[in-house]
């Protein structure tokens, strides 16, 4: 169901580990809270808090603006009552506490109700200020900025499987921060050329493994993966492996390289696989084969002809991001004309789903839609030519442990429950 | 004049071109056209990476990559080499160009208005010329070197986000890379024209937007005999560009921009305030 009409677009969505927070962030540096009912069975998500986490920037000694857009959000293993998470915009992460409030220390000495000081004369007999309860509160204070640690545009943070570091990627480096230190981090990656002129690749996202600390995975703009291990030497430039796809020379075009860079990389659930989106694929690679994915999916294959005018309009550049279900067996990522597309790994089979609601029916299924490219035309195909490219799916997450979906529509959230996956596939 | 039966989007000139070669085949035709066309919508979208936030990275290298990538076939081709050629000026030698690269509108013989600054009037054409200009960026540098590695450019873009406002560095950036110039050429025009100034330099050369215009010497006299009115009306992009591209930054555009009040000019108002953005870099850059 539509959880929410933003007015700025959505520009990140991340459950927390246990699924019963979603974070989102917008473009407008904006981070919206929502707390799944727990009361209920399949509760439904609400807003829990609002806060402004990044404001826009000026660099003054470049004259540039840094945008206040929510890049990435992640969230950090809870510890105690409170939640922590990560968000971050182009140069600046941020550490936010989150914490619930629901009681309030009554019968002060020396301050009255309102807090101004007492007279102390009036002051006759001493007492133990007590807990009350008081209507839900929910604080959200900036514990830790980590400022300064990048030159280019921070794509990806990852939280580590420690619980004590994390990493944060931009274009050309990747860094590792510890969680209370802020005025320094490790450089871990470094691509940069020493002649700016040779730039042919950048990074374009990274993720530590799920439960091995020493490793992360880091992709390229080529279409290639590498796993560093950090226990092999402090910079790791050199990677451990190297995944990479021979390219098709029956499908090589102009275009071939830009259509191979990687958008989005995740590891599985168990750490056994990686997933990777470009810009018609998903893949999934196993660790263990470095020459190539072990399953390919064909997210718009209709759009290989039509590369030149997506060239043009830049729709081309846009990035996808790709997620997994809580058992590794279904992936998911979006597309145009709000659509996504959901494929399940056993069967080898997808499906192109809506992100769209009636406005009569709140509670409507999600439509299972096609996309028409020969053949025999169903009621109710959508040809190539009349999908909306301004409506693309970017960003999305899975709940850590049910059937539970999560879609940015530009400036809207869905959220889906349970039959989906069932139903669809 | 077009071949019977056949609906062109270019000039007919361009069976003139260098796929003679080819023997006329419409395929290689078409896919020369296709290719120049894929040129000329990259250069335009690399100039776009001046401006108030920083470029998105990734997207420059990918399109540079791309530039480069066509450049090489297109040597390989020899479409290069001639396509060079046909753009020799009279009298006009590589080394005497000051101009570095260039790439030229494919119509711009039955491009209607000769006017420098006509945007509108620029009907059949689908891609403007772009005209990599590198000495007007750096006129106290480009002594000897015409040559601009058009990678240097996209460096020196690139560089725009480690920009430390230190004019030195970015002067020494330029110095060093006219100095390391290299020879290749860019594909500038598949057209017949003999008019487009030569192409000396690199595909990332700096750029300019220039109309054609039939005299390809007055042209390139107006080019440099008067620097400021040789500037284009950034507006002058191609018609059938969705986005009104930014003009190369020249400080120049500075007395340039306040004298295009004409109303010829289609340009969106994001693109004056770019020019001013341009000129506010370039200046560093420059160094004026």
């Amino acid at each position: 169901h539509l959880l929410l009409g933003y007015t700025d677009v959505i520009s990140t969505v991340e459950f927390n580990q246990t699924g019963d927070l979603l974070a989102t962030g917008d473009k407008g540096g904006r981070v919206v809270i929502f707390q799944r009912e727990t009361e209920v069975e399949s509760g439904e998500y609400n807003v829990y808090s609002t806060f402004q986490s990044h404001e826009p920037d000026f660099d003054y000694l470049k004259s540039l603006e840094i945008e206040e857009k929510i890049n990435k959000i992640r969230w950090l293993p809870q510890q105690n009552a409170a939640h922590f998470l990560l968000s971050t915009n182009d140069k600046t992460i941020k550490l936010w506490k989150v914490s619930e409030r629901d009681k309030r220390p009554e019968g002060y000495n020396l301050k009255d109700e309102e807090g101004r000081i007492k007279d102390i004369s009036t002051v006759t007999s001493l007492r133990v200020p007590v807990l009350k309860p008081t209507d839900l509160m929910v604080e959200v204070r900036p514990r830790r900025i980590f400022a300064n640690g990048h030159t280019y545009h921070v794509n990806s943070i990852s939280v580590n499987s420690d619980g004590e570091t994390y990493l944060s990627a931009d274009d050309l480096r990747v860094n590792m921060w510890h969680l209370d230190i802020t005025d320094r981090s490790f450089n871990i990656v470094d691509i940069k050329p020493a002649n700016m002129e040779d730039l042919t690749e950048v990074i374009t996202a990274a993720e530590f493994h799920p439960q091995h600390c020493h490793l992360f995975v880091y992709s390229s703009s080529k279409g290639t993966l590498r796993l560093c291990d950090m226990r092999e030497s402090a910079l790791c430039d050199k990677h451990s492996k190297i995944f990479e796809e021979p390219e098709d020379p029956g499908n090589r075009s102009f275009f071939s390289e830009i259509i191979s860079s990687v958008s989005d990389v995740k590891f599985s659930h168990s750490g056994r696989y990686l997933l990777t989106r470009d810009y018609l694929t998903v893949k999934v690679w196993d660790l263990n084969m470095e020459k190539g994915p072990v399953e390919t999916y064909q997210v718009h294959e209709y759009l290989r002809s039509k590369l030149c005018s997506l060239y043009e309009n830049d729709c081309i550049f846009d990035k996808f991001e790709c997620v997994w279900n809580s058992t590794d067996s279904v992936i998911m990522t979006g597309a145009y004309n709000s659509f996504f597309r959901m494929f399940d790994r056993e069967t080898g089979r997808g499906v192109t789903l809506e992100a769209w609601r009636e406005s009569s029916k709140p509670r409507a299924v999600l439509r299972t839609r096609r996309v028409y490219t020969g053949g025999r035309r169903r009621r109710g195909d959508v040809g190539v030519d009349s999908l909306d490219f301004t409506k693309k799916i970017l960003h999305m997450a899975w709940h850590p442990a049910e059937n539970i979906i999560a879609i940015a529509a530009t400036n809207n959230l869905y959220i889906f429950q349970d039959r989906v996956n069932a139903e669809n596939l | 004049m077009f071949s019977k039966g056949t609906k062109r989007k270019f000039s007919d000139g361009d069976e003139e071109i260098s796929d003679e070669s080819l023997v006329g085949a419409r395929v290689a035709s078409s896919y020369s056209l296709q290719r120049q066309s894929l040129l000329d919508m990259s250069l335009i979208k690399l100039q776009l990476c001046h401006m108030l936030v920083e470029p998105n990275l990734c997207r420059s290298v990918l399109i540079a990559n791309t530039v480069r990538q066509i450049q090489e076939e297109m040597t390989h081709d020899g479409s290069w080499h001639m396509v060079t050629e046909a753009f020799c000026g009279p009298g006009q030698s590589p080394s005497e160009r000051l101009v570095a690269t260039e790439v030229l509108c494919r119509s711009r013989e039955q491009d209607a208005e000769p006017k420098l600054f006509s945007v509108i009037s620029y009907e059949g054409c689908r891609e403007e010329e772009v005209v990599a200009d590198e000495t007007l960026c750096s006129v106290s540098v480009s002594d000897t070197v015409s040559n601009v590695c058009l990678a240097g450019r996209i460096g020196q873009c690139w560089e725009k986000s480690e920009l430390s406002g230190v004019e030195r560095d970015e002067e020494a950036l330029e110095d060093s890379r006219l100095g390391s110039g290299e020879d290749e050429e860019i594909d500038t025009e598949d057209g017949a024209s003999t008019e487009s100034p030569k192409t000396t330099g690199q595909v990332f050369g700096t750029f300019e937007i220039k109309n054609s215009s039939p005299a390809p010497d007055s042209a390139l006299e107006e080019l440099f005999s008067d620097v400021d009115t040789s500037y284009y009306d950034l507006d002058t992009m191609l018609t059938g560009m969705q986005s009104a591209p930014k003009m190369g930054p020249y400080d120049i555009l500075d007395s340039l921009a306040p004298s295009h009040s004409s109303p010829s000019i289609v340009s969106t108002p994001k693109c004056r305030s770019d020019l001013n953005e341009l000129d506010h870099i370039m200046e560093i850059i420059v160094g004026s």
